[in-house]
């Protein structure tokens, strides 16, 4: 009796979870209140964390609270650092939530939200949150080692390697197409330019305050940034106004690129307390606070869902990218559902401030679900803008053209009516002269955001501030992941070039600092150039690169997971970490295989290659491209990232072979094979 | 740990500092009253970083080490 009263309230929230997502599955015509899909996701994950991750906790890891930490065992009051369990799961989200949840979900609305939401949740629930919790848990039975270790570890020393070195080329990928999303959200805006550009004085000012006139003071030069940031946004309001400003704030997104490609340069060399680190207060304290901002927003004005359920492009052939459900919505909304990269993260600084093994469960799987929610909140912003809105704004001109007029007669063939009116009066309501071709997500969300704050706080007046703020927000946190990310390709690059010429790996030596510094930049700048000029708007062939490799990360980290499980002996449980690891594998292997094979040229590089060949054969010049030059450098680019998605899928099927031949020794034996560090006991000090 | 047994100023302070402590964290400063009982607790012998040297420490530690960051 008393356990059946434990699980009623559960069972309570899972009727109530299950009528909220049967509404939002089963409302066909009608539109729907966004916050049933809130409703329905609230439900989803606490079900799964009282449920799920508790069995993943107890039968499938076996944590054991009276089992000494690394943060215990090492203590020193620095890296290693017994943290209050809140605490760190403050830190550990801020690590993990990034662009990707954000974007990702605003790309995916194409096929509708219901596909997207379904992805998300039962993604995060079965693959991404335990993908974080598994990690963080081999992470931390190991003195809180990183995942390329872990894999030498485990697996050997050539999976190692070969994950190391995929792990470059995706950070490569991920800084390119961040950036892209930037010169598309900038280009042509002077409002947008002036107020990022203006982050920059911001920055340096913050930095030198913190350096000699108050050292330690984040949280008052916090304040300081923040209203400074506030005033850059009502400037780049002035400035957009004025013709002669306006104008010298305007570039195009070649510019733009060269602009980046330069900051990116300068800022990697430049010591880390002058740029890097105040501009890094201000992102990660301004995305926490709009990410809670825009939570209150959705419950408080509870937008009604524009978006069909389902469009006619999850058949395939949609305009925002290429290719049917299977599998590219499954690489499209990476993060949010899961994400590779928080394996870096659950194996870095987290694991090393564990308190208590048993923590574990609410910091790496709650953490993850946290994440989760942020994808349900764009998509949320996305699907609650007029459909022919978010088409123009997603479709690359190309394919819509680019007037008002010819744009929103493309897209009201579709079905999805608007006028040339509407989308002039949504430019003018953001603050903008144009809001047609702005892809790759930030804008869309943008004004997906301003459509919901701006009821919650300040009208219709305040609607281009809310805009520019949530462009401001999204462009200050890429620029400090370009920033870092480029900082960390050059120490992977000086480790990889050091075993060749040992005077390229001296991290003390300027020469070689700046050469590697380069190289890293070029590498992703050069894949910046490309999808800029890239008459399909660059988002259709980088995000899918970037989602197919994000994915096959994730893949490897469960197959250490499996492999792990397996050295425990705990084989019966493997499961946990093999069903997601199949999915993920059949997701991405199919993608990859496609994107490189697929006779539909707006699917397969080769194929569209090859349609470019042929014209340069003929002589006969294939739109968009206007010159033969530009039509051989499509041809070169696209045979470029087919060789880059090979390699990815080199990678993975590599470290695939690796796992199953652990997962085999490991069954041969009749012990534990595991490299865990020794049990040491100890009492916990706290409830 | 928050728990039933304490008042409620006692719980909003424990809130208030569990805060800060959090944001400070986010970007990669831990505590340093922690790192001084530690000091004091297993090094008496040792100089503890001033709260300056300290912060610069872990600044340097965080940014300067080529961390990723997540997408």
């Amino acid at each position: 009796m008393q356990s059946i009263r434990r699980h009623l309230v559960w069972l309570v929230i899972a009727i109530v979870g299950a009528f909220a997502l049967g509404t939002v599955a089963l409302s066909r015509g009608e539109a729907i209140s966004a916050l049933w899909i809130v409703v329905a996701a609230l439900c989803v994950y606490l079900i799964a964390y009282r449920y799920y991750s508790l069995f993943i906790a107890d039968k499938v890891l076996g944590l054991d609270a009276k089992r000494k930490t690394p943060a215990h065992r090492h203590n020193d009051g620095l890296d290693y650092v017994p943290t209050d369990k809140n605490v760190l799961f403050g830190h550990h989200f801020a690590a993990i939530a990034g662009a990707g949840p954000l974007v990702g979900p605003v790309l995916a609305a194409q096929m509708g939200y219901l596909p997207g939401l379904l992805w998300i949740l039962a993604g995060v629930v079965f693959a991404g949150a335990v993908q974080d919790f598994i990690v963080l848990f081999i992470s931390t039975r190991r003195d809180g080692r990183s995942l390329g270790d872990l894999i030498k570890q485990e697996m050997g020393i050539v999976p190692g390697m070969i994950a190391l070195f995929g792990t470059f080329m995706i950070m490569i990928i991920i800084l390119a197409v961040l950036a892209l999303i930037v010169v598309k959200a900038l280009a042509e805006s002077p409002w947008g330019t002036f107020t990022v550009g203006a982050t920059i004085p911001v920055a340096l000012f913050m930095g030198v305050y913190l350096r000699y006139l108050r050292p330690g003071r984040i949280g008052e030069v916090s304040v300081i940034g923040f209203v400074l940031l506030m005033l850059a946004i009502f400037g780049g309001q002035a400035v957009s106004q004025h013709p002669d400003w306006a104008a010298l704030f305007t570039f195009d997104g070649k510019a733009l690129t060269w602009m980046l490609i330069g900051y990116g340069f300068i800022a990697a060399t430049l010591p880390v307390w002058l740029l890097l680190a105040p501009r890094d207060y201000l992102s990660t304290f301004l995305k926490i606070g709009t990410i809670l901002a825009l939570a209150v927003g959705i419950v408080f004005v509870a937008p009604t869902l524009q978006m069909p359920a389902v469009t006619q492009f999850a058949q395939g052939n949609g305009p925002v990218w290429s290719g049917s459900l299977f599998p590219f919505l499954f690489i499209t909304i990476a993060c949010g559902a899961v994400s590779g990269f928080h394996a870096l993260i659950s194996s870095g600084t987290t694991p090393k401030m564990i308190d208590n093994e048993r923590h574990m469960r609410f910091i790496g799987y709650g953490g993850m679900l946290a994440e989760s929610f942020v994808a349900v909140m764009a998509l949320v912003a996305a699907s609650c803008i007029e459909p022919g809105i978010y088409f123009a704004m997603n479709s690359p001109a190309a394919l819509v053209g680019n007037t008002p007029a010819t744009v929103a007669q493309t897209i009201s063939s579709w079905g999805f009516v608007v006028t040339p009116e509407m989308l002039i009066q949504t430019a003018k309501d953001v603050g903008e002269t144009t809001i047609l071709g702005r892809t790759g997500g930030a804008p869309t969300l943008a004004v997906g955001m301003a459509h919901i704050l701006h009821q919650a706080l300040g009208g219709p007046g305040m609607m281009a501030f809310w805009y520019h703020f949530a462009i401001l927000f999204e462009a200050l946190f890429i620029l400090t992941a370009v920033d870092a990310g480029t900082r960390a390709g050059r120490f992977m690059l000086q480790d990889l070039l050091g075993s060749f010429v040992p005077a390229l790996g001296r991290t003390d030596s300027l020469p070689a600092n700046l050469f590697a510094t380069g190289l890293t930049v070029a590498a992703w700048g050069y894949f910046l150039y490309q999808g800029v000029v890239d008459p399909l708007g660059g988002i259709n062939t980088l995000w899918p690169l970037f989602g197919i490799s994000n994915q096959m990360l994730a893949a490897v980290a469960l197959m250490l997971g499996t492999v792990v499980l397996f050295r425990m002996k705990r084989e019966r449980y493997a499961w946990v970490a093999l069903v997601p690891t199949v999915w993920l594998l059949a997701c991405t292997l199919t993608a990859g295989w496609l994107k490189i094979f697929s006779s539909d040229p707006k699917v397969g590089f080769l194929s569209h290659a090859a349609k470019y060949a042929d014209g340069l054969a003929q002589g006969v010049l294939i739109a968009p491209a206007k010159t033969p030059e530009a039509m051989s450098r499509i041809v070169f680019n696209d045979r470029l990232d087919a060789a880059l998605c090979a390699l990815f899928i080199f990678v993975v099927l590599s470290v695939l072979v690796y796992s199953v031949k652990a997962c085999l020794a490991a069954r041969r034996v009749n012990r534990p094979t595991v490299h865990e560090t020794p049990y040491e006991a100890f009492e916990p000090v706290r409830s | 740990m928050l728990n039933s047994g304490m008042s409620l100023p006692e719980a909003g302070r424990y809130l208030g500092r569990s805060l800060a402590q959090s944001l400070r964290l986010m970007v990669g400063q831990p505590d340093y009253g922690a790192y001084l009982r530690h000091m004091a607790a297993t090094h008496p012998d040792q100089a503890p970083m001033s709260e300056i040297a300290f912060f610069r420490e872990r600044e340097q530690a965080r940014y300067g080490g080529g961390k990723g960051r997540c997408c």
